[in-house]
């Protein structure tokens, strides 16, 4: 570990600390800061804790598990399902990418053209929520049914001879495919996108829009100056909250996919309750865990907002 | 390496929260935190701390868990049961037999559905078992894997069959020995769960399943077939189409079982390994055929004409769900008392024609008959001696071969 000890402090510049203005108040922000810190250190930090621990451990359920600092399990793990780690992120990144296409005209509909409407849109972007996420993504097995009037209709316009020939759907089914788990993928996830969008394309003053036609900017133009740019925070937000739980979702990948469609969450499901390998499963957790970060920091680098969000 | 391991934030961090805690709300952004953090996080989060953990030894010595038994005193028995296991009445607030038991007995019984799933039910009741504590509950149902686990693990106690006289009179011959549990010392079936294969007439529209074969080659029902999640049983029917014995095999058989369905899978043969959820798949017909608990098949013959099952000729699978009192339950013998009351084939009949399961109870048929005289003449229900012939269960494993089985298993299924 000495490279713990190499590293520069993080925080190096030592600022003049400015004189607490009043004694008295000095400690009021930690006090405020306690049930939560409480809270994430019971409930996030001490289960992190053990699941770390778990994951270098050997042993059998019957002989009791010990701390050998057995790393190899990570390699293990990953050599052995990083299809499905592969898989995770293309699935998760294509319901993204459909939630932000799909989302976007609606947050932009309800922000600036939905007028008496918006409250009554946004209740129904959130209504689906009243009903359990399980029932929710049952429904789509009724929707995309074999012989119900979806299949039957991208049957005979030929949709799915195309899918199946990219590798989407298999032969003339939706269901059990790589498709339907995107699908459920970005139904469940879709109102993720449509709020933290709204909310800042909302906020966006519209006499920007009217300032803009002034300068004889046509309406793309407009979008693509002035809309778009002041609604990255809610897009980087809007795709952080997809992408991450997406990655992580083992129902939909369960209920409406195939064996060839498992994502990582189904692998570290069975590895936990069926197989009984605690080790390689909290090892997975954590690659995952690390790989999202990873991705996340890189994203958000990238798309240049850190201080927006 | 006690040096990377201060006990409390290192400066830069302490400075870091502080300044940002009173530089107004723009100063405590998340970034500035976690930047802060990064350096410190390990070293708080502790490696002493992690090496401190471990797991124990899940097992104990059987009957070093004794326990009082306040039967006498406390005319209770608290019963754990799967979801929609037991007979209600029309209201669906009573459960008939469990009002006949507390009427003869004074005992009343709670009744919980609490078990939903094996793997979770055992994930949820091992902290108090492997730490020889009381579970708040005296009889438990099982499949027999699990039991077998939890008989092996120590963590269930022993029965004693002067208070079970119905049950070790009337429990069918075919479940009397099963590998993990001989002369069931330590359990009693409650139903038994078969595997068939069920298949929906339409769906199928006119080809021919017969076998297990027949799901598994026939090019007719591509992407339209499924196979159960339960290891055990879709295994053991493969096992048996390719003339092998679920009783006894070892690892070059289920090699080779798992080979040929790999083969099935590679094809696109079929469409998914599934739980309970077969079921709408079935009736809706997005299955054409599957493997099929027998329990199920009966409910779904019923509502949708189209379905129905066949029992391949090379035999049938057959499990048990199994009645256990776990250590350190408080009412051992009134949960033995319950246990034998349902082998009076009288309560069993009334059982059995509410649930639909496989009956592990002897000379049930005369008594069912007189409530429903088609359950009667059901083999899924009541199996007849040809039947019971056919019917065959898989040998337990050492947990060393669970982990592996069910881990080459497991992949073979995606995950």
């Amino acid at each position: 570990m000495p490279t713990l000890t190499e590293a520069p402090p993080p925080l190096a510049p030592a600022a003049p600390e400015p004189a607490p203005a009043r004694r008295r108040g000095r400690f009021t922000p930690y006090w405020l800061l306690l049930p939560g810190l409480l809270w994430l250190v019971v409930f996030f930090a001490l289960p992190l804790v053990y699941q770390a621990s778990t994951s270098v451990q050997t042993g059998s359920l019957e002989e009791g598990y010990k701390v050998t600092w057995h790393f190899a399990t990570y390699w293990d793990a990953f050599s052995q399902y990083w299809p499905q780690f592969l898989r995770s992120v293309l699935y998760a990144a294509a319901a993204t990418v459909l939630c932000l296409v799909l989302g976007y005209p609606l947050a932009y509909l309800i922000a600036f053209r939905a007028g008496r409407w918006r409250n009554l849109i946004m209740v129904l972007v959130i209504a689906p929520f009243f009903t359990s996420f399980l029932i929710r993504t049952l429904a789509w097995k009724t929707i995309l049914a074999d012989d119900g009037p979806i299949v039957h209709a991208l049957n005979s316009l030929h949709i799915l001879a195309l899918t199946d020939f990219l590798g989407w759907t298999a032969g003339d089914r939706v269901l059990a495919t790589p498709t339907a788990v995107v699908c459920g993928l970005t139904y469940n996830f879709l109102p993720f996108m449509i709020l933290p969008l709204y909310t800042s394309l909302e906020r966006i003053d519209g006499r920007l829009h009217e300032a803009a036609g002034d300068l004889y900017a046509r309406p793309a133009t407009t979008f693509r100056k002035v809309t778009f740019p002041l609604s990255m925070p809610g897009v980087v937000s809007g795709t952080l909250l997809t992408f991450i739980p997406a990655a992580g979702d083992y129902v939909n990948s369960e209920l409406l996919g195939s064996t060839d469609t498992r994502m990582i969450g189904n692998v570290i499901q069975s590895q936990f309750l069926t197989v009984m390998d605690y080790p390689t499963a909290a090892a997975l957790s954590f690659i995952l865990m690390a790989a999202i970060l990873g991705m996340v920091t890189v994203y958000i680098r990238r798309s240049g907002t850190e201080d927006l969000v | 390496m006690e040096q990377y391991e201060p006990e409390r934030l290192t400066p830069p961090q302490a400075a870091a929260l502080r300044r940002s805690l009173r530089n107004g709300r723009a100063a405590l952004t998340r970034r500035s935190l976690l930047r802060a953090g990064a350096g410190g996080a390990l070293a708080v989060g502790g490696l002493g701390t992690l090496s401190a953990c471990g797991i124990p030894p899940a097992g104990l010595a059987r009957g070093s868990v004794s326990s009082q038994d306040h039967s006498a005193t406390e005319k209770v028995v608290n019963f754990s049961n799967w979801t929609e296991y037991i007979d209600v009445d029309d209201s669906g607030k009573h459960h008939p037999t469990l009002d006949t038991f507390r009427r003869r007995t004074g005992i009343k019984v709670n009744y919980t559905e609490d078990i939903n799933d094996n793997n979770e039910f055992f994930g949820k009741i091992k902290p108090q078992l492997a730490a020889g504590q009381d579970t708040g509950r005296d009889i438990i149902v099982l499949t027999d894997w699990l039991a077998g686990r939890l008989i092996r693990l120590g963590w269930v106690q022993k029965l004693d069959p002067s208070l079970l006289p119905h049950a070790y009179a009337n429990l069918s011959p075919q479940f009397r020995n099963p590998d993990w549990d001989p002369g069931r010392a330590y359990s009693y079936p409650w139903q038994g769960i078969s595997t068939v294969i069920a298949f929906n007439r339409k769906a199928l529209d006119g080809v021919e399943v017969k076998t297990v074969s027949d799901l598994l080659d026939n090019p007719a029902l591509k992407g339209r077939v499924g196979m159960l999640s339960e290891m055990r049983d879709t295994i053991g029917m493969i096992m048996l189409d390719m003339g092998k014995d679920p009783a006894r095999f070892g690892d070059d058989d289920f090699d080779a079982v798992l080979a040929r369905l790999q083969k099935a899978v590679d094809k696109g043969q079929i469409r998914r390994f599934t739980g309970n959820d077969y079921t709408s798949d079935l009736a809706k017909g997005d299955l054409a055929a599957c493997l099929a608990w027998a329990g199920d098949v009966v409910q779904l013959k019923s509502d949708s004409p189209d379905v129905d099952y066949v029992v391949p000729p090379s035999g049938y699978m057959t499990s048990t769900d199994n009645m256990l009192v776990p250590n350190r339950a408080r009412h051992r013998a009134n949960a033995e008392r319950l246990m034998d009351f349902y082998y009076e084939p009288q309560q069993a009949a009334e059982l059995a024609a509410y649930i639909n399961y496989v009956t592990p109870v002897d000379g049930v048929k005369p008594y069912l008959a007189r409530i429903d005289k088609d359950a009667a003449d059901n083999p899924l229900i009541v199996p007849d001696k040809a039947m019971q012939a056919k019917s065959h269960a898989f040998r337990s494993l050492s947990s060393k071969e669970e982990t592996a089985y069910e881990e080459k298993f497991s992949k073979l299924t995606g995950a």
